[in-house]
This record gives C-alpha cells, structure tokens and sequence, in this order.
C-alpha cells in the first residue's frame, strides 16, 4: 500500500514558477523529473495504490455508459498496436508483476496483480475479450486515446476515456486534433496549439514525449465527464464555503504521453490523473505557496475554462495563509 | 566527413547483411538483421532507412510489412552513373554491417481508405510492396499496377503472390507503349474514397499523377513517394554564405548542402534527406535556389530552401543562419 508521503513523492507537480500559462511545454518521455516530494516520470505507465479501484471505477462507468469507448472500423491496426506498446511497457516496467511474451503472432500477457493470464492472436480481435483496445483499459489506469493521421491532421478515431477532465469522448469522436481544442482559451492567439500539432504530425515511429495538463475537482472525483456534469458540477458550489475545503479540493494533474506507435503510424496519447487534496499538498515545502499563487493569478478566462472561478481565490487565500508560518 | 557523423544515423541502429538476391533489371535485395540478434523496431508500412554508404547517405524503402520484423528488406537499383550510392550498395557482402537509421515513415496508408490503389514504377515497387503486404494483413482493399522495362520485373513474383493470397487485382505492365491505357482503365470507376499512392522515376509519377487529376482525381487522394526514383544529379559546386556569421561553406559536387552544413559541425533539423519532409528547410536572403524538392510551395520558394536535395543556381547562396 502506499503511503500518503509516497503519493506525495510521485505527484507530478505541474508548477514551475508563481504564474501559469498555456505552453508547447511538450519533453521526452521516461526521464525523471524531481520535485520537492520526490520525482516522477522515470516510466511511461503507473501503477499506483489505485489501480484496482481506479480500474473497477472505469468498468463500472463504461457499464453505465458505453459512449466513454469508441472506435472506428480502421483503427484496429491501430488498437493491436497499443495494446501491444502498452504492455511491453508495462512488463519492462513492472517485470516482478507483469510478463509479455511473443512468438509469431500469438501473444501471452500474466499480470499478477489481476490474477491474470490471457493468451491472444496479434490482430485476430476475437482472441481478446472486447477487442485490443478495452481489454487494455482493464490493464491501465491510464485513459487511452488513439488518433489517426491523414489529410495533413490528427482525428480522434479510437479511444476509452472515463475520466475526462470536463469533456467528452462521446461528443469529440471523429474530431480533429485542432476542432477539439477550439474552445481552449488563448491557445490560439498564441499559436500554442499549431505548433503542438505539427510537432504531433512530425513524430516518427516510436517517438515518446510528455506533458502535463491540471485543474482542479472536488472530493478527488476522477470522472468529471461532460455526461456526469449534473452529479459532480454543484459540487464547485457547494466546497466555497465548506470549512473542509481544503480536504475537499484537489489539485488534479494530468500527465499526458504521446507516442507515435511504429506499426499503425496512429498517435497514442495516454491520460493519466493524478488527483491530492490541497490539505496534503500544503504539507510539501513551498508546495501551498505556488498553487495559492497560481490560483490568485491565474487570469480570468483560463480560469472560467477550467472551471474553476468560484471556489479559486478561497482555496489560493487558504494556501497562502498556509505558506507563511514556513517562510520564517 | 564521413556519414557516420549524420544525426539520422547517429541515433540509429548497426545492421548486419544476411543476404543478397540479384534481380532482373540490375536490382538487388539485401537482408539485414541487428547483430545480436535483437528485435527490430517495427515499422508503418511505406517507411524508409537511411543507410550510410560510405560517405554518402541514402534512403530506401523497407519492402516488408513492418510487424514485429525478424529483419529488414530492401531493394535497391544499381545506378553506376549515380551518386555513388547504389554502387556502395551493390558491393555489400553477406557478413558486412551497414549503419541505418531507424524506420522512418513518410509515405503512410491511409487508414480509412476504401480502396487503396497501389502504382509502381519500376524500382519504384518497394515501398509499394510494403503497402501491399501491410493491406493483405490488414484486410484492406487494394489493386495494383506494376510498370517495368521489358526484362526488369523484380517483385512481380512477390505482387503476385501477395495478390493472389488476399484476392487484389494486379495489373502487371510491360514496356511504356501500353502504360496509358493500362492506367486509364485502372483509374476508371473506383469508389468514392479510394486513395492513389504512387511510386517510381519522376517521370513515371508526373505521368500518373497528371492522368489521375485529367481523370478528376482530387488532390488529397493522391500520393506519391520520390525515394526510389533515379539518384539526383552531383549538380555544381557553390558556396554558401552564412549572413549572421560571415562564414562561407564550400558545397561540391556531389555533396547536398545540408552535408556540407553538417560538415562545418552545425545540426540542421532534418528527417528524410530526400526532399520530402519539409524538415531542414532554411530561409533565403539572395542568391536563386535551384530547387529540387518536392515538399516547398511556389510562394516559399522564393525565400526558402530545403538543403537535403536543392542547390544553387548561382554562384552563391546567401542563408539566414
């Protein structure tokens, strides 16, 4: 099990300076990036203290609604593909829980964790319960999204996502790398998002880089979905004035590969969250000081984008009320 | 300099002959594996090496299907009036190492393609038969047309088995008298949503691209792969005046300016070295480029260079570097 201090050692701190701004803040993946906590980074796939609720989590969600899973009829080179980049990955980096053998065509995976041993035939859809792709959602707490690459742009084609930070699979299937980014703010001003997409056009088989994305949710909820709006959006309401904000409130951290997988030429972005109450957050130096003045800074249309307007100057004035006993 | 010193290869992999088949047309195949015997990165289907050839660096289709490969194929055309390149090419032995980048791809399926119509010519038919390969395993729809010179049929044998295992219609055709007719009727009456992937001589694709727009092909539909069409010519020496620096850069003949800007120890962002990628292009202050890409815009060519392929068409070049 791990510790709340281990937790805090892993969390994928997102904040480099007092002020945050959109970015092309795109680096290679597998390279260690250490924090005041610890580091991060070292793999491409986590597995942590959640992986067995997080996984029950998702399939129930994809019980109730099988919209958070799509994909299109030329995408299944595209899943095998994944599937297989994703658990060489896993048992290279988990080789005293997880195995991957190859011979030919025919595929065997063991995952101890799950109790688990599958045997499958490489591209034969049926030798895997629901096909590459959901079978390895059941494998990673990672949400998965596979995009393909023609007419000059990447379209989301493929994907199981459950734990959206308020956005929706169902709805941005079939779109374009640029039309489902149209409603950030900024970022095309900016030029932030061209440029990230023609980094992604020119990725070669193989290529693996990261990103970090965050915003906030309350209660640690991971599925923050547009579809699930109504259960968790009065939520934002409610914590402004709960004595247990700072419990209640979690920075959530997404940290985002992208990797062009070597078969299909399809683009894999792998959505990991990663979600702390800011009341465990404080208790890392220096920690409570940049997310509060983050949040006091952050400027109004990145904030509303977010979702986070109404409740971020109280959960920034708690933070800074926190910081300065340590800055004596 | 030596090609060894290439980023593309320095980041790349060692690979071992294991064999060589001469073909029909002056075509040779060479089989590579890693020296240890290690697994090979998999590759899309249409991708390329670059291989070191002494110290030039070429590129060349990979001929297989690109799933978990036991080793790498390719063919190449000995071209004695080349670069030097194919001949380098043509003198390997079983037991040689070659260093090779890793696969990279530029000449991709479509994947939501109905049809995918494959064209080759001549030693154009590599990465063709890697598509072939990679939409028989696939089951994709495709048909193929294979243009040769009378006598140099390489591959036909493979097109045809391949075909016949996953039921592709295969035109094979002999000699130029028939090559447009042949291309006619295989353009005719495709489904809407077809995709055209063309490859060989300059000529040969100008030809079949010009038809399949006469035909009313759109343009998106329609690609096309330079690699393996005839080496460029060596080109005349030039100079290269570097504005930000003063520095002036020899470029012979025979050596790409690119090369001869690797050589003074800059990195010039670059990927296929062939003109196509679009990755090391460089702004123009003066001096006419003399382009021979096929990746840059007639509006950019009046200010930008791709120094992988392009030369000068004047004593000088003037770069904003």
């Amino acid at each position: 099990m791990t510790t709340t201090a281990t937790r805090l050692g892993r969390f994928p701190f997102p904040f480099r300076d007092d002020a945050y701004r959109y970015s092309t803040n795109v680096e290679p993946a597998r390279s260690a990036q250490r924090t005041a906590a610890g580091s991060w980074g070292e793999r491409v796939i986590e597995i942590d203290d959640g992986y067995a609720r997080e996984l029950s989590l998702r399939a129930d969600i994809l019980e109730r609604d099988p919209s958070r899973r799509a994909s299109a009829p030329h995408m299944r080179a595209a899943e095998w593909d994944a599937l297989n980049y994703c658990l060489t990955d896993l048992a290279a980096s988990y080789p005293e829980h997880m195995t991957f053998t190859r011979e030919g065509l025919r595929l065997r995976w063991v995952n101890d964790l799950q109790g688990l041993e599958v045997e499958a035939t490489y591209g034969d859809d049926g030798s895997l319960p629901g096909g590459p792709l959901a079978f390895l959602a059941t494998q990673i707490q990672e949400d998965i999204a596979l995009l393909d690459q023609r007419e000059g742009a990447l379209w989301l084609d493929a994907g199981v996502v459950t734990f959206a930070a308020d956005w929706s699979m169902g709805f941005d299937t079939g779109m374009r790398f640029l039309e489902i980014h149209g409603p950030v703010p900024r970022i095309h001003e900016e030029k932030i998002i061209t440029r990230a997409h023609q980094f992604l056009l020119r990725m070669q088989p193989g290529d693996a880089y990261r990103r970090t994305n965050w915003t906030m949710s309350v209660d640690g909820r991971l599925d923050t979905s547009t579809e699930t709006y109504p259960e968790w959006g009065p939520d934002r309401v409610d914590v402004v004035d709960d004595p247990a904000l700072p419990e209640r409130l979690h920075l959530r951290v997404e940290v985002q590969h992208l990797i062009r997988l070597p078969h299909s030429g399809a683009v894999m972005f792998l959505i990991r969250s990663y979600l702390e109450p800011l009341g465990a957050l404080a208790e890392v130096d220096g920690w409570a000081g940049r997310i509060g003045s983050v949040l006091r800074e952050l400027p109004d249309d990145m904030a509303d984008y977010k979702g986070i307007t109404r409740y971020r100057h109280r959960a920034a004035e708690w933070l800074l009320s926190r910081e300065r006993p340590s800055r004596r | 300099m030596t090609s060894a010193t290439l980023p593309v290869l320095r980041d790349g992999i060692d690979l071992l002959v294991t064999d060589v088949i001469e073909r029909a047309g002056g075509i040779r195949s060479i089989g590579l594996v890693a020296p240890g015997g290690e697994e090979l990165p998999g590759f899309t289907a249409g991708s390329h090496l670059v291989v070191g050839c002494g110290e030039k660096a070429n590129a060349y289709s990979l001929t297989g299907e690109g799933l978990f490969p036991e080793r790498y194929t390719i063919s190449v055309l000995g071209q004695p009036s080349g670069r030097g390149g194919s001949m380098f090419m043509h003198r390997l032995a079983i037991g040689d190492t070659v260093r090779a980048s890793r696969p990279r791809s530029a000449f991709v399926p479509v994947a939501d393609a109905r049809l995918h119509l494959l064209v080759a010519g001549g030693i154009g038919v590599t990465p063709i038969l890697s598509h072939a390969r990679a939409a028989a395993t696939w089951g994709r729809h495709a048909a193929i047309l294979y243009a040769y010179a009378p006598g140099s049929d390489a591959h036909l044998d493979d097109l045809e088995n391949i075909a016949r295992d996953a039921g592709f219609e295969l035109v094979a055709c002999e000699g130029r008298a028939m090559l447009s007719d042949a291309l006619a009727a295989f353009l005719d009456d495709r489904p809407l949503g077809s995709h055209l992937y063309v490859c060989g001589p300059g000529g040969f694709m100008a030809h079949v691209l010009d038809q399949a727009r006469d035909a009313g092909w759109p343009e998106e539909r329609l690609h096309s792969e330079a690699f393996s069409a005839t080496e460029l010519d060596a080109g005349t020496p030039f100079t290269a005046r570097l504005a930000r620096s003063g520095e002036r850069v020899t470029v012979p003949a025979g050596v790409s300016l690119l090369e001869a800007l690797e050589g003074t120890g800059r990195a010039i962002p670059n990927m296929c070295r062939q003109g196509v990628c679009g990755e090391c292009v460089l702004p123009v202050r003066s001096g006419r480029p003399l382009h021979r890409d096929s990746f840059l815009s007639d509006d950019e060519r009046a200010s930008s260079i791709m120094p992988c392929v392009s030369r000068c068409a004047d004593a000088e070049l003037e770069l904003d570097l």
